[in-house]
């Protein structure tokens, strides 16, 4: 592969699958009042 | 007629995987890596961010809002949005219609490829075998002979469909969706890390990331990264503002939408590792340059992928993860579709989930069977799905954000509902990128497609069968639309906060009565 493609995929990979990421965690740290309440009785 | 209380997912997560199992489905596999090879390879991530965070994630928000504050499917909640706005809710539950009954076909052929991976029944003509062999083929315009090896399959697609749907919201649509995604994760999961161990893999990397940034200066690219955008997340024909319908009345819509979006681009991206690692062994195996062998669409999966599985070590296991998957991402994906026409039933006309499932669903399935296993039957599909994307999905969403964001100018409103219950706030870029960036977007892609419609006949099929199977189709969903809205103006609906109050009413009367009893 060439240096150009590689970057390419590793720019991608960050950006998108880290996106995911970053969005998945934050909706964890973020979860509906329902849920929370639920959560604290537990 | 007292209606029901409306049905509600379990969990969060159970929505978030029902959405991201609706948008996740057969052209994040075959349609995402062909379009990112040919739009400037590794240059194309740019245009591709840019319409997902100006377009795609925005236009997946207002889909949410518009289904949570309105508390029904597309009709029902376009039409508490504005009366005549009906029409767009009823254009959205037929384009459903129409790409149900194409869609389950798909399905069913990879069904049947899945068994023929063992065997590698396609011989050494894959192509021949698909349309000959496989699908009788014939002309446009002539029906063929029925193929009852597509049928059976198509047949039980149909029943899973039905029955999943008729299990509810909870039971069957949220079940089902927990059990499809992990195992497409695993499924494709697999195929990937086989697929990117086979040599020649590196050359099928190179070609797709590659940047060719001279691409950029190219308006088609762009147009193509936005159109990949709108088909890929299942926006624009009423699937999301059903799926946020069911959502409890505290929920995050904006998070949601964020992790929904960048998970279908997630898997896309995985696909394109996949596929065009898959494209470079064949290449390699052929001794020739990835340009030669690289593909999109049906001819991806049915003719190259079975060309790679008959090259390749242990290549039945191959073809069954590569055939399965595509079966899982099409039925989570199918069962979204088919609940759209569904639900709109049930939420206009009061009618229980099962009997709406038996009658619309079963109605929907008998289409779908009747058509599609004949000879004719890719043909037609070929067109209608072009058409009902091009001159349904992408118009119906440009007629969808110009009412809301101007005729209505509704747009404050909905990102002050939005704001108040979500964790990302919206500011003023949700308005920009509906009210501006993504009409224009859309309008661009209207003129550039119907340019080429009138250039030149699509795929060379006759003038008369494009006007019928394309135009008429395209138009006459339209017509509905606007008769349904017209013999339905008089039918009032009530509003989100009515159906509310009652529901709180039943409870408290239902939970007195059980104290009584007690």
């Amino acid at each position: 592969m060439s240096t150009g493609a590689v970057v390419m995929l590793v720019v991608a990979i960050v950006i998108i699958w880290g996106g995911l990421a970053a969005s998945a965690l934050w909706l964890r740290a973020h979860p509906d009042a329902e849920d929370a309440a639920r959560r604290q009785a537990g | 007629m007292p209606k029901a209380h409306r049905e509600q997912w379990a969990t969060r997560s159970g929505f978030l995987l029902a959405a991201i199992g609706s948008a996740v489905g057969l052209g994040n596999i075959w349609r995402f890596p062909y379009v990112a090879y040919e739009s400037g390879g590794g240059a194309f991530l740019v245009p591709y961010l840019v319409a997902l965070l100006t377009a795609g994630i925005p236009l997946l928000i207002l889909s949410y809002s518009i289904g949570h504050r309105f508390r029904a499917s597309p009709p029902v909640a376009l039409r508490r949005l504005s009366r005549p706005a009906e029409a767009i809710g009823w254009w959205q539950v037929l384009i459903s219609f129409f790409i149900a009954i194409y869609y389950a076909v798909i399905i069913a052929w990879a069904i049947r490829y899945a068994g023929f991976s063992i065997g590698e029944q396609w011989g050494d003509d894959p192509d021949g075998f698909f349309g000959g062999t496989f699908l009788g083929v014939t002309e446009a315009g002539d029906f063929g002979t029925y193929n009852v090896g597509v049928a059976v399959p198509l047949i039980a697609v149909w029943i899973i469909v039905l029955l999943l749907l008729g299990f509810g919201v909870r039971r069957g649509i949220e079940v089902a969706n927990k059990i499809f995604m992990p195992l497409l994760l695993v499924l494709f999961g697999a195929l990937v890390v086989r697929a990117v161990t086979l040599e020649g893999a590196g050359a099928g990397l190179n070609a797709l990331f590659a940047p060719n940034w001279a691409a950029l200066a190219d308006g088609s690219v762009w147009v193509a990264a936005y159109g990949q955008i709108f088909f890929s997340l299942s926006i624009g024909f009423g699937i999301m503002i059903t799926y946020a319908s069911y959502l409890r009345r505290k929920a995050d819509l904006t998070g949601t939408a964020l992790v929904a979006g960048f998970a279908n681009s997630s898997f896309e991206l995985l696909a394109g590792i996949g596929v065009f690692s898959a494209l470079g062994f064949m290449a390699v195996q052929q001794g020739v340059a990835v340009e030669d062998v690289a593909a999109g669409g049906i001819g991806l999966a049915f003719v190259a992928f079975p060309q790679i599985i008959s090259e390749m070590p242990a290549g039945p296991l191959f073809g069954v993860l590569f055939f399965v998957s595509l079966v899982v991402a099409g039925l989570s994906s199918l069962i979204s579709i088919v609940q759209v026409v569904v639900g709109a039933v049930q939420d206009r006309f009061g009618v229980g989930r099962v009997p709406a499932v038996a009658v619309v669903g079963g109605a929907t399935a008998v289409v779908s069977i009747a058509l599609f296993p004949a000879g004719q039957g890719l043909i037609l599909l070929d067109t209608v799905d072009h058409w009902i994307n091009q001159y349904g999905i992408a118009l119906a969403s440009l007629v969808l954000v110009v009412a809301v964001a101007w005729a209505l100018r509704a747009l404050p409103a909905m990102q002050r509902y939005t704001d108040a219950i979500s964790s990302v706030p919206l500011r003023g870029w949700w308005v920009a990128a509906l009210g501006v960036i993504t009409p224009l977007v859309l309008g661009w892609m209207m003129y550039d497609s119907l340019k080429a419609e009138f250039s030149a006949p699509y795929e060379d099929y006759p003038q008369w069968f494009l006007n019928a199977a394309g135009w008429g189709v395209a138009g006459g969903v339209i017509v509905v639309a606007v008769l349904l809205t017209a013999v339905l103006w008089k039918r009032d609906v009530g509003t989100a906060e009515d159906d509310l109050e009652r529901e709180r009413q039943e409870a408290a009367a239902g939970k007195a009565a059980g104290e009584g009893d007690a």
